[in-house]
């Protein structure tokens, strides 16, 4: 008889892991509009299943929590059914002897105080507030609301231009979004359910690759009115775009020399090669916009006169303004703001780092381009510092590895300290202050402490600074226009309610944001500018979407793209990620369960072909 | 055009098909319940479910379109299995209670398991409880969560056909269920009754409120004087669930039926369509001449969804609805004033029964404003159907019913009283009286025959006597939204507009026989009126020898006082329930 033996998981240990990851991808594919008490007594039924039996609170509690919650859901219910819950909740959370238990009865919790509201409706009306609301849940998740399945069936057939014109419908930049879009879309892919999600980005790369040049749709009658558009960056040319179709004479003000704001000024060439960018603004501009390019509003040309000359104004102004880190030695020379790098890259004004040692300061995604930007500029080291781990940078996670993969540094659990200035007053050296990670905080994040050990020195000739993004959205104050923490103040339609014929929307009423949510506010802008103007355009699309196939693929791994990235990039600013091959994208696009055809949209709201 | 085969047959149809016309075409009925041709093709119930071979899942033949060379198997084991397995859940969550069913015999769930040979469930019996199955005992529409298999047609023909939107999801996962939508109670919603719901449910999901034991009470009551009117719409369809030709199921039949029930007099509301028109004709010319009609025109009336319609979504239109009462309550009113001086009883004595092809009737007759001092104009309203019911309870087989007259003098009637119950009906039966009235000469009978059938819109514009008369008809309350959308934007100018809520007219009520077998029926139903018009030697509303009689002894002239206090109604004395909330 052995003393001890290897314990290996059994075959129903290995099954069951297998449906805990199931089951982990499809609760973050959960469409939106769900019930969250429905949800919450599902929920609180699979931690009774995890519950060892033991104790009290645990065995017996969640089970008449549950049986509580049912109660309400079927409408046998009082409004002191809701207070029972919330009282025996607490004991549970109080007295449960492991996490099993007191976890499980936080989470009703964290239910009855955040939608209570819902709970008391079931009470009292038997009924749910909330309601699905889209039904395909790419085209929902899409700021945008791009027609996804139908230009992933369309790239199935080998339709591209199709595809693109599609595209177009929703969204004028297909190109740039196919190269830089985050993909939100992708977050909630209901074929995540079955595999992954599709790699719906990778296929719209594929598309704009492959489509042939072609003619913008045509325009509707001229209107005789005029629009200002205020920022040549992806929200105003959309604006302009939609705005030029449905007949309005649009004028662009751009205060760089080209168009494309954060586009051609903030991203990297190596992510968005110029001429990517290019085939979207070519296009938006063959409807015949007026751009003027190199006016600055404010300077060169004032507010109130853009305001009284056009029949309806677009403020879409960009973050192109650095926050500063307010650190003892931030005067010092070469100190310089990751948007100020790489607009004046974008200029043309190429720094030389070669043999310099460049530090970084922030965790996002402009400061990975600001990493890995340095590297190709001939650094001799890169050193990404970041105040919390590397887990909770919000860059993309393929950014960071990519980073790292061309040889960047990154440098987590480090405070910025100071700057150390040499005798000359230039940068010598980034002193920052160790750290551990630490509580939660209100936003729901792990936030860093102090370590309690010694400042930490990193030897350095540069230090660039991407703690985020400013608006400078004082020039248009003159004209009455309310600015909250540096943003303007605009209605979710766009309008602005002190003025009546000027709208805004994109980062400069967010603050910094992305490509696709600043092209949804471009067309939300469109449509309401249209309607404010009197009239009633319809943006639409003739391409026939392709029938579904009749059933399904089998589970097939998601097709990623390649990556090239080496460390000897110096100099280089070529494109990184390589685009799918045609079978790659055949089998990708096969793998779209076709949520259009499939499931809620065939019975309610399942294509929009025109907005 | 595609080839495929189906259960070995070879079928050829064009690009587009479903599987489901396709097998149609070769005389395969594929079993199905939530599908209703080009309304709702939504595959919810997966009873249509066939094996395509090389598809790896089970493919719904409703919403899938053929392809070149399928091959598909509608009795394949896999096949059975699944429409099987499909319609036991279904089962399981349906009151199968069907002897105590309004439409056990006309039911597609009954049929479908009947004909599937369910004689057990290997399911447990779901059913809501208390007051998540609570539904009003008042409304003139009742719902039966219990019965409901949320098929959602109702949801689809409210959205896409009456444009309403009364029926929405409610509830979510396995508590999902059709609901008043917005969480709104039916009581408070916008809803006009046409019943297009009820007649499109595939079972007992959705009726009338019942008021047959009403009826019976007041048959049974031997102080009362039932006197029964019977819409222009029924003839053409009560005999349907007696497999009675349209020929055979003639009024007089149906009067005899109606004698051998009980009740006391038996009259037909196209007499009272006929006073309708001489009321509604004579205030049409009143407001063409007055130039009341130059940005709006003048709306119909005598159908109640509509009216319901129109005070909820335009309710600032209101003023130009007719102020002429429907047909059923200019009867009812006439009942208890005119008739009740004949017959030499007092008012309180005389209970007017209505036998109509509607549900919206029902909430009419209780409108605080239908009435005076003889009391409520009708007393009761009973659905087509419910005449069935009644007909069936007394054991009443109308195979064997001679036929026989109806009584003096509401009985009388012209071909232009009849045609009420078709879209466009009124409006044709107006133009001939009021061309009458401006040339003094009859004119040909068919001469307005352009707005004749099809919900669509129909416009004409016919010159009488040198006046232009701008004609629009629709049918079907989409229908009617288009058209107010239009008058509103200026786009369209009419003095007459016609509009009936239920598509083709009240042929197509909401309080018709149901067809089991989803056929639309109101295009065969209308033909018939219009035979009955083409065979009726009296073709003008103004020729009615009663009507004449009935101006000449009692009323005076149309729009006279006594007209216009028995004869019309203030649409905006009563408010539906969406215009209390603004």
């Amino acid at each position: 008889m052995s003393r001890l033996s290897i314990e290996t998981p059994g075959r129903v240990q290995t099954v069951l892991d297998g449906l805990h990851r199931d089951m982990e991808r499809r609760i973050s594919a959960s469409a939106y509009g769900l019930c969250p008490v429905d949800m919450s007594l599902n929920y609180l039924r699979l931690c009774h299943a995890q519950t060892c039996g033991k104790c009290v609170p645990c065995r017996i509690g969640l089970g008449q929590l549950a049986d509580l919650i049912e109660l309400v859901l079927d409408r046998r219910a009082s409004l002191e059914t809701i207070n029972i819950i919330e009282r025996t909740a607490k004991v549970i959370a109080d007295s449960a002897d492991c996490a099993i238990g007191y976890e499980a009865a936080h989470m009703v919790l964290r239910g009855i105080r955040g939608f209570r509201e819902d709970y008391e409706e079931h009470v009292l009306h038997g009924r749910c507030i909330s309601a699905l609301n889209h039904p395909v849940p790419c085209v929902s998740a899409c700021p945008a609301h791009v027609d996804v399945p139908g230009y992933i069936a369309l790239v199935r057939d080998g339709r591209y231009e199709d595809a693109v014109k599609l595209i177009r419908k929703d969204n004028p930049f297909p190109s740039s979004c196919a190269y830089v879009c985050e993909h939100p879309c992708e977050s909630q892919c209901r074929r995540r359910m079955v595999d992954d999600a599709i790699n719906i980005c990778g296929l719209k790369r594929f598309a704009v690759d492959h489509a042939q040049p072609m003619a913008a749709p045509p325009m509707s009658e001229p209107t005789g009115k005029t629009v200002g558009i205020i920022g040549g960056g992806p929200g105003g040319l959309t604006a302009a775009y939609y705005l030029s179709l449905m007949g309005h004479k649009v004028t662009v003000y751009e205060q760089r020399p080209k168009l494309g704001g954060m586009l051609r000024y903030g991203i990297p060439d190596y992510r968005l090669p110029q001429d990517v960018l290019d085939k979207d603004i070519d296009h938006i501009l063959t409807t015949g916009i007026n751009v003027l390019t190199n006016v600055s509003i404010g300077k060169d040309v004032s507010m109130e006169d853009i305001q009284k000359s056009f029949d309806a104004v677009y403020i879409s102004i960009g973050a192109h303004n650095d926050k500063k880190l307010g650190l003892e030695g931030e005067d010092a020379i070469n100190v310089v703001s990751a948007v100020e790098l790489l607009r004046g890259i974008g200029e043309g004004n190429v720094p030389d780092f070669k043999g310099k040692k460049i530090c970084i300061i922030g965790g996002g995604n402009v400061s990975m381009d600001a990493t890995r930007t340095a590297k190709r500029l001939g650094a001799e080291s890169v050193t990404c510092v970041y105040r919390r781990r590397v887990d909770d940078m919000t860059a993309l996670a393929e950014e960071i590895e990519e980073a790292m993969a061309e040889g960047c540094q990154i440098l987590p659990l480090q405070a910025p300290a100071r700057i150390e200035k040499d005798a000359e007053g230039k940068v010598a050296a980034l002193w920052t202050k160790p750290q551990i990670i630490g509580p939660y905080g209100k936003d729901g994040r792990p936030k860093p402490i102090s370590a309690d050990v010694p400042e930490f020195r990193i030897e350095c000739d540069y230090v660039i600074v991407a703690i985020g993004q400013a608006i400078d959205a004082r020039p248009f104050e003159s004209i009455g226009i309310k600015t909250f923490h540096g943003t303007i103040q605009a209605e979710e339609t766009s309008s602005v309610s002190e003025v009546a014929n000027v709208f805004a929307g994109g980062d400069a009423v967010s603050g910094p944001a992305t490509v696709i949510r600043a092209v949804a506010a471009g067309k939300v802008a469109a449509a309401n500018i249209d309607t404010y103007l009197g009239f009633d355009h319809k943006i639409s699309c003739d391409v026939e979407i392709p029938a579904s196939h009749l059933s399904n693929t089998p589970p097939c791994g998601r097709v990623n793209l390649k990556s090239h990235c080496t460390p000897d990039c110096q100099g280089n600013f070529d494109l990184v990620v390589e685009g799918m091959s045609l079978k790659e994208a055949q089998q990708e696009s096969s793998r779209c369960l076709r949520c259009d055809h499939f499931g809620f949209s065939s019975f309610k709201g399942g294509r929009n072909t025109e907005w | 055009m595609v080839t495929l085969t189906i259960d070995g047959k070879i079928a050829q149809v064009p690009k587009g098909t479903t599987i489901m016309e396709a097998a149609k075409s070769v005389n395969i009925q594929i079993p199905h319940l939530c599908y209703l041709k080009e309304i709702n093709e939504i595959a919810a119930c997966r009873v249509c479910c066939v094996e395509v071979e090389g598809e790896r899942a089970m493919v719904t033949a409703c919403n899938n379109h053929v392809k070149e060379g399928m091959v598909v198997h509608t009795n394949s084991p896999r096949a059975r299995t699944t429409r099987r397995t499909n319609v036991q859940l279904i089962l399981s969550q349906h009151d199968c209670k069907c002897a105590t069913c309004v439409r056990s015999g006309n039911c597609q769930l009954q049929n479908i398991s009947n004909d599937l040979g369910i004689l057990e469930l290997p399911f447990e019996t779901q059913l809501p409880q208390g007051l998540r199955s609570a539904w009003t005992k008042t409304f003139p529409l009742y719902r039966d969560f219990n019965k409901c298999i949320k098929c959602m047609r109702c949801i689809q023909i409210c959205d896409k056909i009456q444009t309403l939107s009364i029926w929405d999801l409610a509830g979510t996962g396995s508590r999902t269920t059709i609901d008043v939508s917005g969480n709104r109670v039916i009581k408070d919603s916008d809803c006009a009754l046409c019943g297009q719901c009820i007649t499109h449910c595939p079972v007992g999901g959705l009726r009338e409120r019942d008021d047959t034991a009403k009826a019976r009470m007041a048959l049974a009551d031997q102080e009362k004087i039932t006197v029964v009117q019977v819409a222009p719409a029924v003839r053409t369809a009560w005999g349907e669930y007696f497999g009675l030709d349209r020929e055979e199921a003639t009024m007089e039949r149906m009067a005899a039926a109606l004698r051998r029930l009980g009740f006391d007099y038996i009259y037909d509301t196209n007499f009272s369509a006929d006073l309708t028109i001489m009321e509604e004709g004579n205030e049409l010319l009143h407001r063409l001449k007055s130039g009341a009609l130059v940005r709006w025109p003048m709306f119909t009336s005598c159908c109640p969804g509509w009216v319901r319609f129109l005070k909820s979504q335009y309710p600032e239109l209101t003023s130009q609805l007719s102020t002429a009462k429907s047909p059923q309550q200019m009867f009812g009113a006439l009942s208890k004033t005119w008739l009740a001086e004949k017959l030499n009883v007092a008012s309180e004595k005389i209970c007017c029964v209505s036998i109509m092809p509607c549900v919206a009737k029902k909430a009419e007759a209780e409108l605080p404003t239908m009435g005076g001092e003889y009391g409520s104009d009708v007393d009761i309203v009973l659905t087509a159907r419910e005449l069935v019911r009644m007909m069936r309870a007394d054991h009443l087989d109308p195979h064997f019913i001679e036929e026989e007259p109806l009584d003096d003098p509401m009985g009388i009637h012209t071909g232009a009283g009849v045609i009420f119950g078709a879209t466009g009906g009124v409006m044709e039966a107006a133009l001939r009286t009021v061309s009458y009235v401006l040339t003094g000469e009859n004119p040909d009978p068919d001469a307005f025959d352009a707005v004749r059938t099809e919900p669509g819109l129909r416009e004409v514009t016919y010159t009488v006597a040198g006046i232009p008369v701008r004609c629009a008809v629709v049918s079907g309350l989409g229908n009617a939204r288009k058209l107010i959308e239009q008058l509103k934007e200026g786009k369209v100018h009419y003095d007459f507009v016609e509009v009936m809520a239920c598509p083709g007219g009240c042929v197509g009520g909401g309080g018709q026989p149901i067809s089991v077998e989803d056929e639309e029926l109101y295009g065969v139903r209308g033909e018939r009126l219009y035979e009955l018009d083409q065979k009726n030697p009296l073709r003008f509303s103004h020729e009615n020898p009663v009507v004449q009689a009935l101006y000449q002894e009692y009323l005076g002239e149309p729009l006279g006082e006594k007209a216009h206090h028995l004869l019309h109604t203030d649409h905006k004395a009563w408010d539906m329930p969406t215009q209390k909330e603004q």
